[in-house]
């Protein structure tokens, strides 16, 4: 049996007057990449968020590499992420820095590697997701696509042993979720980071994953690899999939 | 984030403001207990530190000179509309020195200086905060207090008292002016008025307050920008409650630390 990295076990978030998630049941596997996937908001982002402890569950619990993440004090957490890497959505690059110094923050206050060893460094990552020569410039001069790479080079400036996506392909053209997608499964199939992504991308989900989840009504209401979720009779899964207007999942 | 009691509803519009205020004033103290754990760590960022205090202190510097030099004249004006036929003019440099050093210096630069960096704080954190910025920060293991707050709260404390003690001078000067160009009042006699009951401790005073207005201001800023939520719409609000909450309470810690002082320490 493979060894768990990732454990969520009965796990309920209310937010606002609604509870996002009712009940989460999921593990993922040391190496494993896991894509979940559901309609916006359903919660997919929340479980992530949970997982690097910006939320605690309401009931239930979290476990990474076994640890309770809701027991850990401020400075356990603190320790715990930095064996995590996520990439957010927007990319959440910090406004007031350079790429450089965006990528290399992580280094500067973790390690005690000299300022000439992490510009290499830096550079070594931003070339891994084809941003040679971006270090000077300011993240408001980047394309979406580009910010998305610089946020996937910080993220993995680390070497995380566990990697979070948010969307990582949505607002880009076809051409970059190609790019950003082959980056991450070949970070996978390389470095055998454990990785969760959240998305409703389905090209981008049977490209990066090895299971794929469905959250649906606040649950994983489906679980499988790409090929038996692709092969499924469940009408809310092969509605979702083909992207029809018309099943038992309703237009919001 | 989750429901707060004061947001869920069940309680009453005076129960939920109360329960409101003090929920803000339980999650100031407890960011408050968190920069003074911080501190030892954050202040080591000297880059960062220098950086707000140039925004902090070196921006506002125009600002606090205007506002002071037309402090110091206004003060000249009125004060000696109220001497005339009573009270000898000797008095004019006295009671604009007293007032300035005490009391206008500090508070006046405080109000003016809480609009201008809390709101910016409160804009800036709050932005980081809603386009995920902060939460970036926290996973990859920086703890945003140490990395924004500490920086910005010993900035506020330490250019508050150095923009107080410009804003005296500038607003003396101002009211030197006004007394020696307008008002018949010789140099002379505003010079010896100003050193007639002259107090180090008056001074001393004005900075002590300034010193508690800076944490004030920056720690506002810091937690309504911290906890904005929604977007523009939320930056935009956070930025007003910061203010508002910045100056209102300069004004309490104004009467609580000129009791404190004038009838305890300096008694």
């Amino acid at each position: 049996m493979p060894e768990t990295a990732i454990e969520f076990a009965g796990v309920w978030k209310r937010l606002g007057h609604a509870d996002v998630l009712r009940g989460v049941d999921l593990s993922v596997a040391r190496g494993e990449s896991l894509v979940v996937i559901g309609r916006s908001g359903t919660g997919k982002s929340v479980l992530l968020k949970h997982v690097v402890g910006l939320m605690r569950p309401d009931r239930g619990v979290v476990r990474v590499n076994g640890v309770d993440v809701s027991s850990l004090g401020e400075r356990e957490l603190l320790s715990l992420r930095e064996e995590m890497g996520m990439l957010f959505q927007g990319g959440a690059l910090f406004d007031s820095m350079t790429i450089a110094e965006n990528v290399g923050l992580a280094l500067h206050e973790h390690t005690p590697l000299p300022a000439s060893q992490i510009e290499i460094v830096v550079h070594e990552k931003l070339a891994l997701v084809g941003l040679e020569g971006t270090e000077g410039m300011r993240p408001s001069s980047l394309s979406g696509g580009m910010k998305k790479r610089a946020a996937l080079a910080r993220a993995l400036v680390m070497n995380p042993k566990i990697m979070l996506y948010d969307e990582p392909t949505t607002g880009l053209d076809p051409i970059t979720s190609d790019v950003i997608n082959r980056l991450i499964r070949r970070l996978q199939e390389r470095l055998r980071i454990t990785s969760i992504a959240v998305t409703h991308d389905m090209r981008s989900a049977y490209h990066i994953a090895d299971r794929i989840a469905m959250l649906h009504e606040g649950r994983i209401h489906a679980l499988g690899t790409p090929e038996e979720i692709q092969g499924t009779t469940d009408p809310a899964v092969r509605q979702f999939i083909e992207g029809s207007s018309e099943g038992p999942l309703l237009p919001t | 984030m989750s429901e707060t009691p004061a947001e869920t509803g069940v309680a009453t519009w005076p129960q939920r403001t109360i329960l409101g205020i003090f929920q803000d004033a339980g999650e100031v103290f407890i960011l408050l207990g968190s920069v003074l754990r911080e501190i030892p760590a954050g202040s080591r960022k000297i880059g960062l530190l220098i950086q707000q205090m140039a925004h902090i202190g070196v921006g506002s510097m125009p600002l606090t000179v205007i506002v002071a030099l037309f402090t110091g004249a206004v003060a000249a004006v009125q004060a000696s509309y109220q001497f005339r036929d009573y009270v000898p003019m000797i008095y004019l440099g006295t009671v604009i020195g007293k007032s300035v050093v005490i009391e206008l210096g500090p508070v006046l630069t405080a109000l003016v200086v809480g609009g201008r960096v809390g709101a910016s704080i409160a804009a800036e954190l709050g932005t980081m905060r809603v386009t995920e910025q902060v939460d970036a920060m926290e996973t990859m293991g920086i703890s945003p207090v140490r990395f924004l707050v500490v920086p910005r709260f010993l900035a506020a404390i330490l250019m508050l008292p150095a923009l107080t003690v410009f804003a005296d001078v500038v607003a003396i000067l101002g009211g030197y002016l006004v007394s020696t160009l307008t008002l018949d009042v010789t140099s002379h006699t505003f010079i010896s008025g100003l050193k007639l009951y002259f107090k180090t401790q008056d001074v001393f005073s004005g900075l002590i307050k300034a010193f508690f207005f800076g944490g004030i201001i920056a720690t506002m800023g810091c937690h309504y920008g911290l906890r904005s939520e929604g977007g523009a719409e939320g930056v935009g609000l956070a930025t007003t409650r910061a203010v508002v909450a910045s100056c209102l309470l300069i004004l309490i810690v104004d009467y609580l630390l000129a009791s404190f002082l004038f009838r305890v320490l300096f008694a």
